[in-house]
């Protein structure tokens, strides 16, 4: 099984039924999973806040959420984590690519890269970093924590996780 | 007329239906003039009514009315496309474009010169854009809900504050009281 098809099975598995997304070349296969499957709504968002605001509604609508955005995402996201989803206690897990990392071969992508976790830790995000495909196994245990503890959630995944960039 | 009187005019329409209001002076007003279970105050976040309002709509079944601004439109203006691209017939944005950032202290906006947020909701592809006078927008949102279709209405209305006191209520408990609503 594609590691794209293990992760959304388990936002299914987790009764997560509304995604929103803005694309990443490392999430390219995971969101054409999520818009696969008949089991989640997928809305495309034009910016990750906007993303976050629909997680929110759609949270208070009586759906479980979540966003799958670029880690440079963080940058645009700060005002909404913490005025909405922390302020207002809603759950979100974030399945974010951790782009800037190891492999990486755009230089720009480091310069957030190296803001990532240090912006996460100052903003008390829950954080995993998945590393090696095996990691992905506490995928699901991670979502039912997000659920438990209604916080925003941050699942980064590096180039390595996802086997690389393809020809280089 | 002023948000407020609009808020007033209209407080009897919405007050049964879910309501997604707005940063700052709105949901102050809407707090003062009639406060309810159904409604859902934001208290930072300027640009998310819009976005939030639809995720809750494309979530549940009930009608849902966001109160946004001109201002908090043109800071998100990408939640138009998505709008346009997500028809959810239980939403009804009501912009309350006062041409001004009105929570601020009536900075002017750009949609109160040479912008017009009708026109960008139709080019965005919305399809049910209304724009109504102050006067007009009770019967506007009346006839909006009464067409169980997506409405995006832009309300041109006055700058101008009334003076009131900021929410004191946590968030916590505005987000528990407004989904035990939402489920009711
Ligand atoms: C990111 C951000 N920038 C600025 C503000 C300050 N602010 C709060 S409300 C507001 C004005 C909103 O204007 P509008 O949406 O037109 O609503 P009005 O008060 O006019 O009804 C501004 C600028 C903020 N809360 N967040
Ligand atoms: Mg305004």
């Amino acid at each position: 099984m594609s590691i794209s098809s293990k992760l959304v099975d388990d936002f299914i598995a987790n009764d997560v039924s509304f995604i929103t997304t803005v694309p990443c070349k490392q999430l390219a296969g995971v969101i054409d999973e999520v818009e696969a499957r008949p089991e989640i709504h997928h809305v495309p968002a034009n910016k990750e806040d906007e993303g976050m605001g629909l997680c929110a509604g759609a949270f208070m609508g009586g759906k479980r959420p979540a966003i799958i955005m670029q880690n440079t995402a963080i940058g645009v996201t700060i005002n909404t984590l913490v005025t909405l989803t922390q302020f207002y206690r809603m759950p979100l897990p974030m399945l974010i690519s951790y782009r800037g990392e190891l492999r990486e071969p755009v230089s720009c992508q480091v310069e957030m890269a190296v803001h990532t976790k240090a912006l996460l830790n100052q903003l008390h995000i829950p954080t995993y970093h998945f590393h090696r495909e095996s990691d992905a196994d506490e995928f699901d245990t991670i979502l039912k924590y997000t659920f438990m503890c209604n916080k925003p959630v941050a699942i980064l995944t590096d180039a390595s996780f996802w086997g690389g960039y393809g020809d280089q | 007329m002023i948000r407020s009187d609009v808020l007033r005019d209209i407080a009897p329409i919405i007050r049964d239906h879910l309501v997604i209001c707005n940063i700052g002076l709105p949901s102050q007003e809407l707090h003062m003039i009639d406060d309810q279970p159904t409604n859902f105050y934001m208290l930072g976040t300027m640009g998310l009514a819009s976005s939030i309002g639809l995720g809750l709509a494309m979530a549940q079944d009930k009608p849902v009315i966001s109160i946004d601004g001109d201002g908090s439109v043109l800071t998100n203006f990408g939640t138009l496309p998505t709008i346009a691209n997500n028809v959810a017939d239980n939403f009804i944005l009501l912009i309350v474009d006062n041409g001004s950032y009105g929570s601020t202290g009536d900075q002017p906006t750009y949609a109160g010169k040479k912008t017009s947020l009708a026109a960008v909701a139709s080019a965005c592809g919305c399809e049910n854009v209304v724009e109504c006078a102050a006067e007009d927008t009770g019967k506007t949102l009346q006839a909006a809900l009464d067409s169980g279709k997506m409405t995006i209405i832009v309300c041109k209305c006055e700058s101008g504050n009334i003076k009131l006191p900021v929410i004191t209520k946590d968030p916590v408990v505005i987000r528990d009281r407004f989904m035990t609503a939402v489920k009711a």
